[in-house]
């Protein structure tokens, strides 16, 4: 592994999001929208948008960032550029890891401005504070960057990558707690929720939005977080190949 | 003969179903540009791929430089330009050619040095500045190729390299290419096109994944009495079937 490589490869995806602008504005701005439009869809219940909004920002930055590091690594997996890079002296956690930075950022921008809308602009009280908040959203995001890395490996077209969205990230929305308390769901939902990662971002998100401290379970919630975007990074390395099946 | 590549009894069948490559064995010098030529779909990009290590071969075997291909320490002195475009449309033509000289582990100034000269050498230096999806298709080949050309590669392998450029600018790239052959760079070259033929110094025809005459291009018209390497080909197919 060579950091010289791991950064270069960030910085060039960076420089390809840069030449693509309009994507820039649709990552940053689309989950704050999301967000305020929430607001006025509650807006003759504004304690359940309370509750409910810091909770989003455990979902919206994941769901994103999923959607775009899935087909972008998909378009590179699928032309010369992995061929020619996968013959040349690189290592394959060299263009994971450059992926996944490049993408962390992308993710902290997108988490840091929606949070700061949330809490600035549209007033919600969030006891556990705005840094707390960010530190979720973010590792909310690196999740979603880290399952799309993955989960590009399966598909073999942009069409098939964005099917993925509903297949995997919408089970795990529905059984997180989000809508319903995860005690009250059909037991098997329950022992599915409690192995899949989303449950651990909300559940997070609501530590912060219930508790001015920072609690013991929420750093529980954050290292198992951390712990699916690891694997999902390295199991993504993995689905790498240097040579191809003929 | 030093070799550079030696392939030894080479089978491979795509996907569990064509056979593309039929019990190849070859034996390619070093400082030789050499053609692989054969019609579309003779099996030309499966052999290039298996040389440059990225098809994973069950039957056969294959050796460059007497390292097994895709060996680590080839990767250094091996690079490959493929068929399709493998450059960034949302890049630079210098910004990639920057990154895969990063890659290929060039430090900082020396490539900015090389940057200039491949630039200049493909006559892309008007355009170092423009995203790769503005270029017209013979532009974007040449910023494809120009990646091939980083840093002081022992062994180039290019699929199907001159495809869609002018005359002018294929025989410039062959001027350019012949030049890398005499500063001893070994050059394998894909082709579907029997007239570049005669420019490589030694030719591999292959039709239907198996080779059906290697040899300098002279000895190949000698053999068969013909003029030209076209001639030469429809004899030896028609000998063939």
């Amino acid at each position: 592994m060579s950091p010289v490589k791991t950064l270069s490869t960030a910085k060039r995806v960076l420089k390809q999001l840069r030449h693509d602008p309009r994507t820039l504005a649709l990552l940053f701005i689309v989950p704050s929208v999301l967000i305020t439009l929430l607001k006025y869809v509650f807006d003759g219940q504004p304690k359940v948008f309370d509750g409910m909004a810091p909770m989003l920002l455990g979902i919206f930055p994941m769901t994103m960032m999923f959607l775009i590091t899935s087909i972008a690594t998909l378009r590179e997996r699928r032309s010369g550029t992995l061929d020619r890079l996968m013959t040349m002296p690189v290592s394959k956690l060299d263009f994971i890891l450059g992926y996944a930075l490049a993408f962390s950022l992308v993710a902290f921008l997108q988490a840091t401005i929606t949070c700061l809308v949330l809490i600035g602009l549209l007033g919600v009280t969030v006891l556990g504070g705005t840094v707390a908040t960010i530190v979720g959203a973010v590792s909310s995001a690196l999740l979603g960057t880290a399952l799309g890395l993955f989960s590009s490996a399966f598909a073999t077209s942009e069409f098939q990558a964005v099917q993925f969205m509903p297949a995997i990230i919408f089970p795990q929305l529905l059984v997180c707690g989000l809508f319903v308390a995860r005690d009250q769901m059909a037991q098997p939902l329950q022992w599915f929720a409690n192995i899949m990662p989303l449950t651990y971002s909300v559940d997070a998100m609501k530590q912060v939005t219930m508790y001015a401290d920072w609690t013991s379970t929420h750093t529980q919630d954050l290292l198992i977080v951390l712990g699916f975007t690891v694997l999902a990074l390295l199991l993504g390395a993995i689905t790498i190949r240097r040579q191809v099946r003929a | 003969m030093s070799v550079s590549v030696k392939i030894k009894k080479l089978s491979v069948t795509l996907g569990g179903r064509v056979q593309a490559l039929k019990n190849v064995s070859l034996e390619l010098p070093v400082g030789k540009s050499i053609g692989f030529i054969g019609p579309s779909g003779a099996g030309k990009t499966t052999l290039v791929r298996s040389i440059v290590g990225r098809l994973k071969t069950a039957d056969g075997a294959i050796h460059v430089f007497g390292q097994p291909a895709g060996s680590p320490a080839l990767r250094s002195i091996v690079t490959y330009m493929t068929q399709e475009l493998s450059v960034y449309a949302d890049l630079t033509v210098k910004e990639n050619l920057a990154y895969f000289a990063t890659m290929a582990g060039q430090r900082r100034a020396d490539a900015k040095a090389n940057i200039a000269d491949i630039l200049r050498a493909v006559e892309l230096t008007e355009k170092a500045n423009t995203l790769v999806s503005n270029l017209s298709g013979g532009q974007k080949q040449r910023a494809s190729l120009a990646v091939a050309l980083i840093g002081s590669p022992q062994l180039m392998v290019l699929d199907e390299p001159t495809v869609g450029l002018d005359p002018v600018l294929r025989d410039k790239l062959w001027q350019l290419f012949n030049n890398l052959v005499k500063q001893g760079t070994t050059l394998i070259v894909s082709s579907h096109s029997m007239d570049e033929a005669e420019r490589c110094d030694d030719l591999v025809l292959i039709r239907s994944g198996r080779v059906i005459a290697h040899g300098a291009p002279a000895q190949l018209l000698k053999s068969t009495g013909t003029k030209n390497v076209e001639q030469a080909f429809l004899k030896l197919v028609g000998g063939d079937e």
